[in-house]
């Protein structure tokens, strides 16, 4: 069994985001990346279902600032092919882009199994799972929170609102959008990960050009201004809870009485 | 040419989600704006008086087939790609759900029509309509135009509330044959697994009183349960309270708890540590009762008091009871 | 049928490698003294001398089954009594939690401000660009290291909870203050700085402290100082007895020893009395840890404030009792408190308290805030102020 997973670098969410002169994009000059936390989650699962039921596991992650840590993380855990897509990708690649340069890639390496995070959290056109599948001919579902897979065939489980869970069989080959691996992303020591990086091979492949059309246009991007901090409220006891009471009544939210 | 605007109803075991009411919301908006239909279009089998709440549409397109009883994602794409290429309709609104983001996609290459993701909010902006989509783990919003002549887009929730539209009607029930194949589908359902029972969902409690260390001993919830009552909500906490085994683990809020979004969250003794804070960020109203006036909880709360819980909550919890209600 | 034991010889080894004396594990004579000392034996399967005995049997998988060896907080208690002089703390429970970590076996918190630090540099998961943002309010500006043309006589290696933590850091502009009414000619490293690595390293994460050390060392050898004080004792334990290891030797001194060498230029800026009872808690990694034994500089200092009175916890110098921070133990506080039901830094307050003191004075910067947090949960939020010694000492210089 081949289990391919693409991975995504989104920004990390810890640096302070800047839009860029244009007004309409994020100003990728500081930019700091990290994987896509789903696709954490669906390493996690291709690495569960190998160790379950055998096969290889291919991690591929298009060249950006912390690809290389990212597939030698992998390669640590005990992923067997890591490819890295050269092209690029500097000025940032949107879903349909990255889904249709994937598929020419992971196409060629005939997987049983696609894994990949049901989102990022700056997908702004769609996500790059369903649209892969598209591009590759086979289904996609998505939520998947668990996998089993028997005779060319997986059960998958999709998480509805509210805890509801359906099971799902798929014929494979098959994409899926993981919500979360059963476990949680295991660690790795760093030494192995030190290890990793003086034995392990990453391969280069050369994506082309990009085509990014399918995603509709983004006029303007702003930063949403957090508020800092609470109105405090002083006085006495009786001035504190009257003042409450008023903002709850204010918003609706005194309940009736029943 | 209908140039409808379209918003696929989300069921799940014979009830209608409600993002679907948020995307009807968002819908009439458009379709008000650009002076056109709303368009709910429902699939299922025998479903029809599911029908029953989509009043905010002028009219409901209803697809019965054996195959659409239950949300299969292939048997759902091809349906409505199929009728979207007969009726043509301006956009067509998904949520951005676990079923409206399995299909959204495979929907918008069918029909060529550019895709746009987790918009929040819509309007019309000299005439054109405008999405708005928080991305970015909401610190970025990204705007710009719904492109003509069809666009596909997946709705988030938080722009409208789904009460307000949740309409009896509709005007017109339109009953239609799926126009596609349903066969040969290499995704089927084989059952429904329920969640295990928790007491409460807190994550769908519109009304919380979380305590944290500053609630000092057991004894002490019960001053917490009483103005939960009073609000008619329910008592949670943070991690501290749950370790000394004083609240039962599903009420634990935070990354390694529950995620909530009430509409208010009364924070009693909370310190705001980043663990528990990023699971209340959907908390429409926080309110922070601490007295650390350097308490990290005083950063993401609306109103705060620095006034001791305990000489509080007594007369606050009499003053809502006795409270008038609008 | 009888089976001879057999050494697991490659745990073995390794233990006796990972540390100076590593082979002394072979000189222990099962006295318990380790057991009987460590704060959390009560609750450990295999208290540190029955991990002894287990892995000269090599039986190790019910050690690791049990997950016990996370309920040690690095404290040293257990290496500073033997007397084979083990080095049981940095050595065998080290390697042991290296071994869970290889079998995946940590709890989440931990493994979180692991890979925080692995990413960030810090534990606490924060933007490295905004490592000197604690010191942006103060005037006049803290230069980083840099910026600096001229050589400083004191580069300041600040750590991360005392660049980061809100509490933390109200020590640290505390200190910026005293620094600069001594006009010590100072700088930081902001950005440059990563973790020290101690935690990480005690947690069993040898391999992150090898590469934060080096990381480090880089930094601190581009510059030109007389002196690198540091404000967080895991910093110096660390600097002080693994850098070396790793190829960087830097002189280091905790910030009480720089100011203890001070001390007659110090007391005549002290105009504020300090009218109480106050009691000093030892941090594990500038105390009985590798027997560093800075006990007498910080009790100095804080005698010279006025008003002070200083009086003595039950527990004092070598026989400390730890918070529970060290070692990953600030990131286990809920795996500790499932296991024992108890919190470490909550006995430490009960001593406080019975000290009759009013003020706890602290030094290292993960204990005002675990300190805090105990008096909290006690409901003794009104009968005891947790201080830094830099917060007092400032205060009382303060016009």
């Amino acid at each position: 069994m081949h289990i391919v997973v693409p991975i995504k670098l989104a920004p990390d969410l810890v640096e302070d985001l800047e839009i860029d002169a244009g007004g309409a994009a994020l100003d990728r000059t500081f930019l700091r990346l990290i994987i896509n936390e789903f696709d954490d989650h669906a390493i996690e699962q291709a690495f569960l279902l190998k160790e379950r039921g055998g096969g290889q596991v291919t991690i591929v992650a298009p060249d950006l600032e912390g690809a290389d840590d990212v597939l030698y993380t992998a390669a640590a855990k005990g992923a067997d092919r890591l490819i890295k897509l050269i092209g690029d990708f500097s000025a940032g690649v949107n879903c349909h882009a990255l889904a249709r340069t994937l598929a020419k890639v992971i196409g060629d390496l005939h997987p049983d199994l696609v894994l990949t995070g049901v989102q990022a959290h700056d997908d702004l056109d769609g996500a790059v799972g369903p649209l892969l599948a598209e591009h590759l001919g086979m289904p996609y579902l998505g939520y998947v929170a668990g996998l089993t897979v028997s005779d060319g065939k997986c059960m998958a489980r999709k998480e509805y609102p509210g805890g509801l869970v359906a099971e799902m069989d798929v014929a494979l080959p098959a994409v899926f959008g993981i919500q979360a691996a059963e476990k949680p992303p295991r660690y790795v020591v760093t030494s192995l990960i030190t290890q990793a990086m003086k034995s392990a091979t990453i391969e280069e492949i050369e994506t082309g050009e990009f085509d990014s059309g399918g995603a509709a246009a983004v006029e303007r991007m702003s930063r949403l201004e957090a508020t800092t901090h609470a109105e405090m409220i002083e006085g006495s006891t009786d001035q504190v809870a009257d003042k409450l009471v008023a903002v709850l009544r204010e918003r609706g939210l005194l309940a009736p009485r029943g | 040419m209908s140039q409808d605007i379209w918003v696929v109803v989300e069921t799940l075991r014979g009830a209608v989600m409600d993002i679907t009411y948020t995307s009807l919301a968002a819908g009439r908006i458009l379709a008000d704006g650009l002076g056109i239909r709303l368009v709910a279009v429902l699939l299922g089998h025998n479903a029809e008086p599911l029908a029953g709440t989509l009043g905010t549409a002028d009219s409901v397109i209803y697809v019965d087939h054996a195959s659409l009883a239950d949300f299969t994602p292939e048997a759902y794409r091809r349906t409505i790609s199929g009728l979207a290429k007969e009726l043509a309709p301006r956009a067509i609104l998904f949520g951005h759900t676990s079923m409206g983001m399995d299909i959204a996609c495979g929907v918008s290459l069918d029909l060529n029509a550019p895709l746009i993701s987790s918009c929040e909010r819509v309007k019309l902006e000299d005439g054109r309509p405008w999405y708005s989509s928080p991305t970015c783990g909401g610190k970025i919003i990204a705007e710009g135009p719904i492109p003509d002549p069809v666009c596909v887009l997946t709705i988030v929730p938080g722009g409208y509330k789904p009460e307000a539209v949740r309409l009896p009607g509709p005007k017109e029930v339109v009953r239609m044959a799926p126009s596609a194949a349903l066969e040969g589908l290499r995704i089927t359902l084989k059952k429904y697994i329920e969640p295990q029972a928790a007491d409460v969902d807190i994550a769908k409690e519109p009304m919380l009183v979380a305590v944290g260390r500053g609630i000092q001993q057991a004894d002490n919830i019960a001053l917490a349960e009483a103005l939960a009552q009073a609000l008619g909500g329910v008592v949670c906490g943070s991690r501290p309270v749950v370790d000394q085994g004083w609240l039962p683990v599903p009420r634990l809020v935070g990354k390694s708890g529950v995620s909530v979004k009430p509409k208010c969250y009364v924070a009693l003794g909370v310190s705001g540590a980043p663990e528990h804070v990023e699971g209340i960020s959907g908390a429409e109203l926080i309110i922070a009762i601490n007295t650390d006036p350097r308490a990290p909880i005083f950063n993401v709360a609306h109103f705060g008091t620095l006034l001791s819980m305990f000489d509080l909550l007594p007369a606050l919890t009499e003053k809502i009871r006795q409270a008038p209600r609008p | 049928m009888t089976t001879t034991p057999t050494v697991e010889r490659p745990f073995y080894d390794r233990v006796m490698e990972a540390v100076p004396s590593g082979e002394k594990l072979k000189l222990c004579l099962q006295c318990g003294m380790c057991s009987g000392i460590c704060p959390y034996g009560f609750a450990m399967n295999f208290p540190p001398q029955s991990l002894i005995a287990a892995v000269r049997a090599g039986d190790l998988d019910p050690v690791f089954e049990s997950e016990t060896v996370w309920l040690c907080v690095s404290c040293f208690a257990c290496a500073n009594v033997c007397p084979a002089q083990i080095p049981l703390t940095s050595g065998l429970m080290a390697s042991l939690k290296t071994e869970m970590l290889l079998r995946r076996k940590v709890p989440a918190e931990l493994q979180t401000a692991l890979e925080n630090t692995r990413r960030y540099g810090n534990t606490l998961g924060e933007s490295p660009r905004k490592r000197s943002a604690w010191c942006q309010s103060i005037t006049p500006a803290i230069p980083l290291m840099a910026q600096t043309k001229e050589p400083v006589d004191v580069l300041w290696f600040v750590g991360d909870y005392a660049s980061y933590h809100p509490r933390a850091v109200l020590a640290s502009q505390a200190m910026a203050r005293i620094f600069q009414a001594l006009g010590i000619r100072f700088g930081i490293l902001g950005p440059e700085e990563n973790s020290d690595g101690d935690v990480q390293y005690l947690a069993g994460e040898r391999g992150l402290l090898e590469i934060l050390a080096q990381k480090n060392g880089k930094v601190l050898r581009k510059y030109k100082y007389q002196e690198i004080v540091t404000t967080d004792p895991h910093a110096y334990n660390v600097i002080k007895h693994e850098y070396p290891g790793v190829g960087v030797s830097v002189p280091i001194k905790h910030y009480t020893q720089f100011l203890a060498e001070r001390i007659e230029q110090i007391k005549p800026l002290l105009r504020h009395e300090h009218k109480a009872a106050v009691t000093y808690h030892d941090p594990c990694a500038i105390g009985r840890a590798n027997k560093n034994n800075i006990f007498e500089e910080p009790r100095l200092v804080l005698s010279a404030i006025p008003g002070l009175e200083l009086v003595e916890m039950a527990h004092n110098r070598a026989t400390s009792i730890c918070c529970g921070g060290g070692g990953g133990g600030n990131w286990l506080d809920g795996f500790a408190w499932q296991q024992t039901h108890t919190r470490m830094s909550e006995w430490r307050i009960q001593e406080a308290l019975a000290s009759g003191a009013q003020t706890l004075a602290v030094a290292c910067p993960y204990e005002a805030p675990r300190f805090e947090d105990a008096l909290k949960s006690l409901g003794a939020e009104n009968k005891l102020v947790v201080k830094d010694i830099a917060e007092l000492l400032a205060d009382a210089m303060s016009a």
